[in-house]
């Protein structure tokens, strides 16, 4: 009898765990619709996607549109429009497979066309896309059929393959039109998950799923994107779950979001951005071509006192021009230790002494002074600064802060060399090519080599390091070009900030990576009994 | 009086053409350039893209012809295209009015609804109790940052009571409203903004009101008045109150070019899609052509306020003449 109902409960647990697993393979289906409400301070400025060069547009094209290639949550190249790609042994063609069967959202098949198009639109100088560097390398473009496109580059060109993730736009619509000059800004047709659906300007854009989207149709049907262009505001926009999605600032992140409220309702993120603050010397300054006082000054800031002191902690100090979870950052890099007595130590041996007393050191009867400008409206770059002011001032350097609106900053300062330093930071594509930042040949007014850093094995390795395909070779020369940069401390790299996004708790399936949340965004989803907007 | 207005009309042009010329100037000396669009560096648009797009604004010829280029379409009145979106500098001026013009004017209307009868009032009541706490009222009103009031009611009236929204001036499902609906939705959008602006705004219009009240009701002819035996009321209502009112008319007239002119702060804090965020933008985008397009209108609109108060001042005060 005992056994009897032994074996009849066994039976039942295995049925019971069998069903389970069942249920859990191919039983489990997230439930479509509801709405996001994103909250963001900036309005896109266009959505023709190669004209557009704002965070905004861009966030907003990416959802419409797709490129040929794509960055996956670990930060590999995959494909996107591509199925696949093929480069050959010289390195001088890319041959793209298309993905068959994939629809514009008005129904005209996507094809090889849509990308010879583009591509024309990019190299044409009439048309006011920022984006045309990259393509000037390309010096043919050949379908071979509908699915079938072949690249050919005037020398090997390695960020030539990302900088085919732009986002294709189609040639069936806008074959007959002045790109600037268009009406499918109002209204875009891409390829992408979402499809547009109306745009009131400087209130919100709305968009809606793409049931046949190729990679499948998003769980989330719509998607609205709220300008509200104030900090505070947005915040209290938060407080009512008006919105769904924002970003926040460190101290919103660690003081003011740990309510019960924000605790029941929201689930904060973070991760490493794709950009670095650093501090950059003119190097034609004679007081910061001796490599010494640069090395100096850069034991001299303790940088995680700044990421705890400025970012609160959200945050890591950063000893390179890379992003940090890339194979192009080199780890074996480490930050050197905050140590002023050997700042002070390598001044001295750079002739910099006080000998007056007064506090301040000094070279040939000349005080070491020097200001340092930075850009308005970012609020931890002068924060930055303040920290590094008082740092120096303890070995025996005044520094000066100026902060400079940001279109005067760049035409009169940055382009025509009138600064001794400067606090900024910059943007970092996926692809780690920094040739226009750090070769020597990129000194002239308008280019972005402003500090005027040269260093031969620089130039060499930068230049290897693009015409190679193979990712082994180009590890090495950027990680060597790593040691350099720190070695010479042509910047004084200082941190890389996190991202702060924070999204209301009904959504599901998010998935961190490090390339961040919004790789998978098609698969975030809401459960039917939490959905809040239902039409 | 027509042909006073006529020659007035004339009179404006040379002094419209010198705003513009040296409107002109002034923004093409301010330092930066439209192609600096980004707070950050982007490496991707390299220095030969930069120029190209200068090339393509025509911003590399001299600033002279530059200027004759843009009278030209001017005198056609086309204000040419936004350097940031491509779009015509007309249509995204016309997107931004109603709603700026919607607020002022609503604001324009309850403060002088407000702000009248607080002078008139505190003026018969000069040094009472009364008048001290209006004046008093008045003064808070002009003393609080505007922005730290609209942060404050934002979070009592639409945090913690929830009764409206926030900021915006639609709901999500505004599309699918009917007409009713969408007008009170509206409404409820606009009320706090409204608010923030009258209460603002009193102090000016109720001082100056009662200003001119006190100075009217020293005069001889309101003496003469009370000696006739006139009820106190016919005193103050209908001598009194006529004289007392003609400077009103002047501020009315200036307050024109303010109906479209719209402010940046109060926008931005309650993510209103108007004017003074439009024209903030574009200051710091360069966007030259819709600058322009924003202060030509505004002068415009200061130099016919002002016609209009000239006017409007004869009509109402049969001692002036215009000739």
């Amino acid at each position: 009898m005992h056994k009897k109902v032994t074996i009849y409960i066994k039976a039942a647990m295995q049925k019971a765990a069998f069903l389970f697993i069942v249920v859990a393979i191919c039983g489990f289906r997230p439930d479509y619709g509801d709405a996001i409400v994103v909250g963001s301070i900036g309005e896109p400025r266009t959505l023709v996607p190669i004209l557009a060069s704002d965070s905004a547009s861009g966030t907003i094209c990416s959802l419409i549109f797709n490129g040929l290639v794509k960055y996956d949550k670990d930060l590999n190249l995959v494909g996107d429009l591509a199925e696949r790609w093929k480069i050959s042994e010289d390195g001088l063609e890319i041959t793209f497979y298309l993905r068959r069967g994939v629809r514009w959202h008005d129904g005209v098949p996507f094809t090889a066309r849509d990308v010879e198009f583009t591509y024309k639109k990019l190299i044409d100088p009439n048309v006011k896309t920022p984006y045309s560097g990259d393509f000037q390398m390309v010096s043919r473009l050949d379908i071979v059929d509908d699915y079938t496109i072949k690249v050919v580059y005037k020398e090997p060109f390695a960020p030539g393959l990302s900088s085919w993730g732009i986002n294709i736009m189609p040639a069936h619509i806008l074959e007959r039109e002045d790109l600037n000059n268009t009406s499918f800004s109002k209204n875009p047709i891409g390829t992408g998950p979402y499809k547009f659906r109306l745009w009131k300007r400087g209130d919100r854009i709305e968009l809606l799923s793409n049931h046949d989207y190729f990679e499948g149709r998003p769980y989330i049907e719509r998607y609205i994107y709220r300008i509200i262009p104030d900090q505070a505001t947005l915040f209290l926009e938060l407080r009512t779950e008006a919105v769904d999605y924002a970003s926040l600032t460190p101290l919103q992140y660690k003081q003011q979001t740990n309510s019960i409220f924000f605790q029941k309702n929201f689930q904060k993120f973070n991760f490493s951005s794709f950009g670095y603050t650093y501090l950059g010397y003119n190097l034609k300054d004679p007081r910061f071509s001796d490599v010494r006082v640069r090395q100096a000054i850069n034991y001299a800031i303790d940088k995680e006192e700044i990421v705890r002191g400025v970012l609160m902690g959200l945050g890591r100090v950063t000893t390179g021009p890379f992003i940090y979870d890339s194979w192009a950052y080199n780890k074996n890099v480490l930050p050197v230790d905050y140590n002023p007595e050997k700042a002070k130590e390598l001044l001295r041996e750079a002739g910099w002494q006080d000998t007056d007393g007064d506090g301040i050191i000094e070279k040939d009867n000349t005080k070491f002074s020097f200001t340092i400008i930075t850009n308005q409206g970012n609020n931890e770059r002068l924060l930055t600064a303040i920290i590094i002011q008082r740092r120096l001032k303890e070995i025996g350097i005044d520094v000066k802060i100026k902060v400079i609106e940001w279109s005067a900053f760049v035409s009169e300062f940055i382009d025509k060399r009138r600064f001794e330093a400067v606090l900024l930071g910059w943007g970092l594509s996926m692809d780690p090519d920094i040739y226009d930042i750090w070769h020597s040949s990129k000194t002239r007014e308008g280019e972005f080599n402003f500090i005027g850093y040269s260093n031969e094995e620089v130039d060499r390795l930068l230049l290897e390091a693009r015409r190679t395909f193979n990712q082994e070779e180009r590890r090495k020369a950027y990680h060597r070009i790593h040691e350099i940069l720190y070695e010479e401390q042509p910047y004084l790299f200082l941190y890389v900030s996190d991202a702060l996004p924070i999204i209301h708790k009904r959504f599901k399936g998010i998935d961190i990576g490090p390339a961040g949340i919004g790789h998978n965004f098609i698969k975030w989803y809401v459960p039917k009994s939490e959905q809040k907007y239902i039409r | 009086m027509g042909r006073y207005i006529v020659r007035r009309l004339f009179g404006l042009i040379p002094l419209l053409l010198g705003i513009t010329l040296i409107t002109f100037f002034v923004i093409h000396l301010a330092p930066g350039r439209p192609v600096d669009l980004e707070t950050q560096f982007n490496p991707k648009v390299s220095l030969e893209v930069r120029e190209r797009l200068m090339h393509i604004y025509g911003l590399d010829r001299p600033l002279y012809i530059q200027y004759l280029d843009w009278l030209k379409r001017f005198l056609c009145f086309d204000f040419g295209v936004s350097f940031v979106d491509s779009r015509p500098v007309i249509d995204k001026i016309a997107e931004r009015i109603p709603i700026t013009l919607t607020i002022e004017l609503v604001s324009l209307i309850l403060i002088l609804l407000i702000g009248i009868p607080i002078g008139i009032s505190s003026a018969i009541r000069e040094g009472s109790f009364y008048d001290t706490m209006m004046t008093v009222f008045v003064f808070i009103g002009f003393a609080v940052p505007g922005f730290w009031l609209s942060l404050m009611l934002m979070d009592l009236v639409g945090v913690r009571w929830g009764i409206l929204p926030v900021s915006g001036i639609r709901s999500l499902e505004f599309e699918s409203f009917g007409f009713f609906e969408k007008l009170i939705d509206i409404a409820r959008h606009l009320i706090l903004p409204v608010l923030v602006s009258v209460f603002g705004s009193l102090a000016g219009i109720s001082r100056y009101m009662r200003s001119n009240m006190l100075l009217v009701l020293k005069q001889d002819y309101i003496r003469t008045a009370r000696a006739k035996g006139l009820s106190e009321r016919d005193v103050i209502y209908k001598h009194a109150l006529k004289n007392a009112l003609l400077p009103v008319v002047t501020i009315i007239g200036l307050s024109v070019p303010g109906l479209i002119g719209g402010s940046v702060i109060f926008e931005s804090i309650f993510s209103i899609p108007g004017m003074g965020r439009l024209f903030y933008d574009s200051v710091m985008a360069r966007d030259y052509p819709v600058i322009m397009g924003v202060l030509v209108i505004g002068a415009v609109l200061t130099l016919l306020g002002n016609l209009l108060a000239d006017i409007s001042y004869a009509l109402v005060d049969p001692r002036i003449k215009l000739e």
